[in-house]
């Protein structure tokens, strides 16, 4: 239970193993477990995805499928925590624009974290430092990156709080988080984030913690920044609504690993996979007409001490009898195409898929 | 696992004094004015007006979900109608008993029949006590023995909403989130209760569990009956559970209407402006950013909450009536109670003001053409419809309104923008 499993390591995606990736972000192979008491947490298993510039991807799961873990993981900050006197166990690789991030030097890794790759966490209240001001927080940011002077570095602050939308940006600077309401400290951490003009902004649940009205300003000003500074954008949560409202790809993620990927449009339309199947038949919708039931997945996510041999899904799948010789439960799926830059990890052929998309699913959603 | 409540549900029994469709709860004035005290002789310099008046009633056998943002007094309406907390004003009638200021004894036999699930599945169950002790206290309290003890009642309850009886004996820290929730359901169910207040309580789960539960009480109200008041903030959850929706904002209620009117013809240009926030899950109606309206800033303070009607301040209708006078809370179409001077989908209820503050014009800036234009024309048209009250002097200021507010450089905004 405690040895990483290595027969089942295989690339999610097919990426050649050369190492020379052409996109900006790629990710290939990353596993991050964690050791406990009660035996080995495999929080990430395996996990690839690339990423361009200027695009965003959504990814999408429950909690404790691996979303938060694969952020931080990107930025570098497991190593760094130690986790019960223990430490991460990292492999994989992780390249950001041609620079592998695992093998890197840690003072390497920490130059590029801030100006290259910054971060949005969720709860804007424990993220800022209650004892410094605003704009305190931003200038060390800035600073950090930059050799400039305070007062150009406070000029650049109340620059990026204009940018963000915070009224009075000069006044606002020199007051401390616990004056700004939750929309307010969200869009401060932003602009703390964008103060160094990262390449790559990762986002994890951004919006969870504020107000559908104020989740709103803060999805247009995301989507607006990004189309002004280009970067790449990876956006975590569990809130379908705000991946499609955001994302050009999407990731979906169930007990660590990858079930489905592809372009928004895609997932959203031809899901292959039937967790999403679930997703989408869980969430009750504001754009059809009210649906007479839900149609919830049964049981509850696994254990990532403990996951389901074979398929991770198969505890809950509606259709793990479908495919032959309990293959679900024995052989876990990889990742397959299933379309154009569009894969899914199941063991129905893709004809039963798509039957079972087009004949249960999709006509009661 | 809402099969399960399914096959055993059918055996818990239905008492019931109230018909349905009658009066099971009714609120009138209902306020909360929680003190703010300074200084060293705690002389009270304020008050945080969490409720600051509601009207509504409740129905036996329906469900009523209430929404609103955080802060807007939605969960100490909940805490109200379940006398957790005494009102400051107003009045509380349940089964036409008036309960506003009953004492803590004389609430205890209520107590059998207002029941309340709360948000937190992690904090609303003692984590030192077995699932059966937790299920098993309404009994204890209330000094019943259910029929064959209390033991297999509650393994009977544990049944009803999804769980395993043998788990009986475990602890809450064995379960997950989903079912602890049901557990705390069930505690809610132990005692026939008439009425249920759930507040929030599918926010704190999973998506793919949120449905487990929202299905689960789905099943239990009909097998069983009951009456819930569903609190939350997720509108398309509170669409898909709830016969009929209140809208709260800043402690009052300016929308309360059947759900498939709230949600085809919001009224409340706030309904319109909540309702149109909701990230909808399609990759394809991304671009059709016409149809959002951005409120600008925040919910305004509950200490100091806006003169006259409270949304004024990021609202892209308000009038100088909207700053100087409360609307009263109307019901302008069978069925649908608006508080508002200028309603959407709907005669302008104050059509002699048409200077827009501006607040308006701000907040008009985050509102797309389409969705003003929109508004104008069917006002207009229904305010033609309605011709009782002189339709060219209200169907003119109407089209005015809808021609300064979107207008890329209103000359007119300018001095007040700066």
């Amino acid at each position: 239970m405690t040895e990483l499993s290595k027969t089942g390591a295989a690339v999610g995606e097919p990426v050649a193993a050369s190492p020379a990736p052409t996109a900006f972000l790629e990710v290939r192979d990353l596993r991050v477990h964690f050791p406990t008491d009660d035996g080995l947490v495999k929080s990430v298993d395996g996990l690839s995805f690339s990423l361009e510039k200027g695009k965003t991807l959504g990814i999408v799961g429950e909690s404790g499928s691996g979303k938060s873990v694969t952020s931080l993981g990107i930025m570098g900050l497991h190593t760094a925590g130690q986790y019960g006197r223990r430490k991460a166990q990292i492999s994989g690789e992780i390249w950001l624009d041609g620079t592998e991030l695992l093998s890197a030097d840690p003072d390497h890794v920490r130059r590029l974290r801030g100006r290259e790759m910054a971060m949005i966490f969720q709860d804007p209240l424990s993220a800022l430092h209650p004892y410094y001001t605003i704009g305190q927080q931003i200038v060390e940011a800035y600073r950090t990156h930059h050799d400039v002077d305070k007062k150009t570095a406070k000029r650049r602050a109340v620059e990026m709080l204009d940018r963000v939308g915070i009224p009075q940006p000069d006044k606002r600077v020199d007051s401390y988080p616990h004056e700004f309401s939750g929309g307010m400290r969200q869009r401060a951490m932003i602009a703390m984030s964008l103060v160094n003009n990262p390449e790559l902004l990762i986002a994890d649940e951004p919006t969870t913690a504020l107000d559908v009205t104020v989740q709103a300003q803060i999805l247009d000003l995301i989507r607006d920044l990004q189309k002004e500074f280009g970067s790449a954008v990876i956006v975590i949560t569990h809130d379908l609504g705000v991946v499609a409202e955001l994302s050009d790809d999407i990731l979906v993620m169930y007990g660590g690993r990858c079930v489905e990927r592809g372009p928004a449009e895609e997932v959203f339309y031809e899901p292959r996979h039937p967790y999403t199947w679930g997703l989408l038949g869980s969430m009750p919708r504001l754009d059809r007409d009210q649906q007479e039931r839900l149609i919830p997945v049964k049981g509850s996510p696994p254990s990532l001490i403990n996951v389901p041999s074979g398929c991770a899904f198969n505890p809950r799948c509606p259709y793990a009898d479908v495919p032959k010789d309990n293959i679900t439960r024995t052989v876990r799926p990889e990742l397959t195409e299933v379309g154009s830059r569009h894969w899914a990890a199941c063991h129905m052929t893709q004809e039963q898929r798509e039957r079972i998309w087009t004949e249960e699913i999709a006509p009661k959603l | 696992m809402s099969g399960a409540a399914q096959s055993d549900g059918a055996t818990l029994t239905k008492t019931k004094d109230v018909a349905p469709g009658e009066v099971l709860l009714k609120v009138t004035g209902l306020q909360k004015h929680f003190p703010i005290r300074k200084g060293l002789l705690q002389r009270q310099a304020g008050a945080v007006r969490a409720v600051d008046g509601l009207d509504f009633e409740v129905r036996s056998g329906e469900t009523l979900g209430v929404v609103g943002e955080s802060g807007c007094g939605k969960s100490t309406m909940g805490r109200l109608i379940t006398r957790l907390l005494e009102p400051t004003a107003g009045t509380v009638e349940f089964e036409g008993r008036d309960i506003t200021h009953l004492g803590v004894s004389a609430m205890r036999p209520l107590r059998r029949d207002v029941q309340m699930i709360f948000q937190d599945p992690y904090s609303s169950l003692n984590p030192r006590h077995t699932i059966g002790t937790i299920v098993g206290a309404p009994f204890k309290l209330q000094g019943v023995t259910p029929e064959g003890g209390v033991k297999k009642e509650v393994q009977r309850l544990l049944s009803v909403v999804g769980l395993n009886p043998e788990h009986y004996n475990r602890y809450p820290h064995e379960f997950s989130g989903g079912q602890r929730q049901r557990i705390g359901i069930a505690r809610a169910l132990a005692l026939n209760p008439k009425l249920v207040v759930a507040d929030e309580p599918v926010s704190a789960l999973d998506v793919s569990i949120q449905a487990q539960v929202v299905n689960l009480l789905d099943d239990l109200q009909e097998e069983l009956g009951l009456t819930y008041v569903i609190i939350a903030h997720d509108l398309s959850v509170v669409r898909h559970v709830s016969d009929r929706i209140a809208v709260m904002y800043l402690g009052k209620i300016v929308e309360l209407a059947d759900r498939d009117s709230l949600y085809k013809a919001p009224m409340h240009p706030y309904t319109k402006a909540l309702m149109s926030a909701v990230p909808i899950p399609d990759p394809r109606r991304r671009t059709a950013k016409s149809e959002r309206i951005l409120l600008k800033g925040d919910v305004p303070s509950p200490i100091a909450p806006p003169s006259g009607c409270r949304f004024h301040t990021r609202c892209w209708k308000a009038t100088e009536t909207c700053r100087t006078t409360e609307p009263p809370l109307l019901e302008l179409k069978p069925g649908q109670r608006v508080a508002c001077h200028h309603p959407e989908n709907f005669e302008d209820q104050a059509p002699q003001d048409t200077v827009l503050l501006t607040a308006a014009k701000e907040a008009a800036e985050l509102v797309a053409d389409e969705v003003l234009a929109e508004s104008a024309e069917t006002s207009a048209a229904l305010a033609a419809e309605t011709s009782g009250t002189e339709p060219e002097e209200t169907a003119e200021p109407v089209t005015k309104k809808a021609e300064t507010a979107p207008e890329p450089e209103p000359e007119p905004d300018e001095p007040d923008d700066k």
